[in-house]
């Protein structure tokens, strides 16, 4: 086979009729992850996928471990953000200061992939720490957008983003603080999700913002996102920061269309300073959509939406801050030698840490420091109550809300990096949905000046079906999801 | 206080982070312009608002004390930098004064 399949359900089709097998789809990816020239890969992990396709080629075979047939994720190829820790496989979180790390253990969403038998491709470019909404915070260069070589793919997930939108993986695992999956799925054309706070275990994934940090999938459909959810979601007694919930039946409302249902549409999120004309067409027609389909549209008020923006900048950094003391040059990673303890540990980090991760740990400490900690770091968590307060009363009166996801298409490559609130705006709506927790998800909604448009869906705290059920509808309606960059559909 | 270039480098020095000169001056501008931003935070009444560390409506998640097999020594200790390895131990170095 040459083609690389457009889902999950359909390699999947193709593995269990024989015409292909894991080894032969292993190395179809392999080639493509190799031809990469967006530099979205940080290592590609050829014998680790080869052994793990054959070992599915035998459970298809019928000499699998237990028996049994295989799962829908065995032999699919997959791609994972290098934040999230792979035994064996070198994880560096895009920084220098872990490069050349190797993990003794795999997080616990990368074991439960194994067990499927998904097929680890290998290890994908990112914003350094997750930080950056670009992919140009990564040490190891920045990642260029398959729809356009001069602009950005979005991030900090950027790499994964690509690996999906440039057809090199058929699903890949992000992690999302402030947007980093959605943003880029965005701006790269492809579905990205982010799940409920607490429904995705979170060890041995790197930690950046732990009270808003959460793993999820890229894919090309919406069945796909819901299909390694359904594998990823469910509690994990080495997380203590998990709600405890199955995480089985994610597609049980998938076909059931929009009929019935009430959208909200945030009025705030229409707003926006910066917000380009061509995002706003393609985000309404998307809407129009939605109601031609049956959902009946609610104009909503979420006061607060642009005080997420401040929130946010105080609350990840102070937590990033904390998170990121363990980088000292002892255990692991890089060390610079100092005369004393104390000097090494300041040469290690100003040696080992990007800009954007320097900055956001000034930042950090200059919250949680005595006589600030109370005006800024108690005022934003007070503020964070209003906004899940705000949310809560919002999702009495709708099933669901539908945003754009960015106010921008993907910006230049450069235009932003040496102004970080520029940067950090382009999150404005994405973030607020981590401060408050809830799920939210990227699908494509057509073009603007050539290039993707993302339109998201907003769900409450567990309600991902009925996120899932959205999304699947405008899916259905429109051929957006089916758009790829001219050099991948060549 | 504003943040400006006496800030950054206290602030630095408390996050055990070296800066040149150079990363001092571009820094203070920069975080000027996003505190200003953060300075909103101020019009917002949180008369009587409790403050959410996380939203997670799970609290003090118990398990039982049980012994488990921890990492091979080994696969730790081949992350620790350059003779970072002193047989079981991880080798730092001198933080405490010799005795007199």
């Amino acid at each position: 086979m040459s083609a690389f399949p457009r889902s999950i359900r359909e390699a999947a089709a193709v593995l269990r009729r024989r015409e292909t097998s894991a080894l032969e789809l292993a190395e179809l990816a392999i080639a493509r992850a190799r031809a990469d020239e967006h530099n979205a890969r940080l290592h590609i992990a050829e014998d680790h996928a080869r052994a793990q396709a054959r070992s599915v080629d035998e459970w298809f075979a019928g000499r699998g471990p237990g028996g049994g047939s295989p799962p829908t994720l065995a032999g699919i190829p997959w791609a994972c953000k290098d934040i999230i820790g792979t035994k064996g496989v070198v994880t560096t979180a895009g920084s220098r200061i872990l490069e050349g790390y190797v993990p003794p253990y795999s997080a616990t969403v990368v074991e439960r992939l194994d067990a499927t038998g998904a097929v680890m491709i290998g290890k994908t470019n990112l914003d350094e720490f997750a930080m950056g909404s670009s992919t140009e915070n990564s040490a190891f260069g920045a990642v260029k957008n398959p729809w356009r070589a001069d602009r950005v793919p979005g991030g900090s997930s950027g790499g994964s983003a690509v690996a999906v939108a440039a057809g090199e993986a058929l699903f890949a695992l992000g992690t999302d603080t402030g947007g980093s999956i959605r943003q880029p799925a965005a701006l790269c054309g492809v579905v990205g999700m982010k799940p409920t706070y607490g429904r995705v275990p979170r060890w041995g994934v790197v930690a950046f913002a732990s009270s808003l940090d959460q793993v999820g999938p890229f894919t090309n459909t919406v069945e796909d996102a819901a299909i390694v959810c359904e594998t990823i979601f469910g509690k994990d007694e080495r997380d203590a920061t998990m709600v405890d919930l199955p995480g089985d039946q994610l597609r049980r409302e998938l076909d059931k269309g929009v009929k019935g249902l009430r959208l909200g549409v945030p009025k705030e999120y229409f707003s926006v300073k910066g917000m380009e004309r061509g995002v706003e067409k393609a985000v309404r027609d998307a809407l129009g959509v939605l109601e031609r389909e049956g959902a009946t549209l609610v104009e909503v008020s979420l006061s607060l939406t642009d005080h997420g923006l401040a929130v946010y900048y105080i609350i990840q950094p102070a937590e990033a801050s904390a998170n990121l003391a363990r980088y000292d040059g002892v255990r692991y990673g890089l060390r610079v030698d100092g005369p004393d303890l104390l000097e090494t540990y300041r040469r290690t980090r100003g040696k080992g840490f990007g800009p954007e991760v320097k900055r956001r740990m000034i930042l950090g400490t200059y919250a949680l420091s005595a006589g600030y900690y109370d005006a800024y770091y108690v005022k934003a968590q007070k503020v964070r109550t209003l906004i899940k307060a705000e949310y809560d009363r919002v999702f009495e009166t709708v099933d669901a809300l539908v945003t754009p996801t960015s106010p921008t298409v993907a910006f230049a490559l450069g235009a932003k990096v040496n102004d970080p609130l520029a940067m950090y705006l382009n999150d404005v709506f994405t973030l607020p949905v981590n401060i408050a927790g809830l799920p939210g998800i990227s699908v494509p909604c057509g073009l603007s000046e050539g290039l993707p448009v993302g339109l998201q869906v907003i769900a409450n705290s567990y309600q991902e079906s009925s996120m899932f059920r959205v999304a699947a509808a405008y899916e259905r309606a429109t051929p957006h999801h089916l758009a790829r960059p001219e050099q991948v559909a060549a | 206080m504003a943040i400006d270039r006496s800030v950054v480098e206290k602030v630095a020095a408390l996050a055990r982070i070296a800066l040149t000169p150079e990363e001092v001056e571009r820094f203070t501008g920069q975080l000027q312009v996003v505190m200003g931003a953060v300075e909103r935070l101020k019009d917002v009444d949180t008369k009587d608002v409790s403050p959410s560390a996380s939203v997670l409506p799970v609290r003090n998640v118990m398990r039982e004390d049980e012994v488990r097999p921890g990492l091979a020594a080994d696969e730790v200790f081949a992350n620790a930098p350059k003779g970072g390895r002193d047989g079981e131990f991880f080798r730092v170095q001198q933080v405490l004064e010799e005795r007199p």
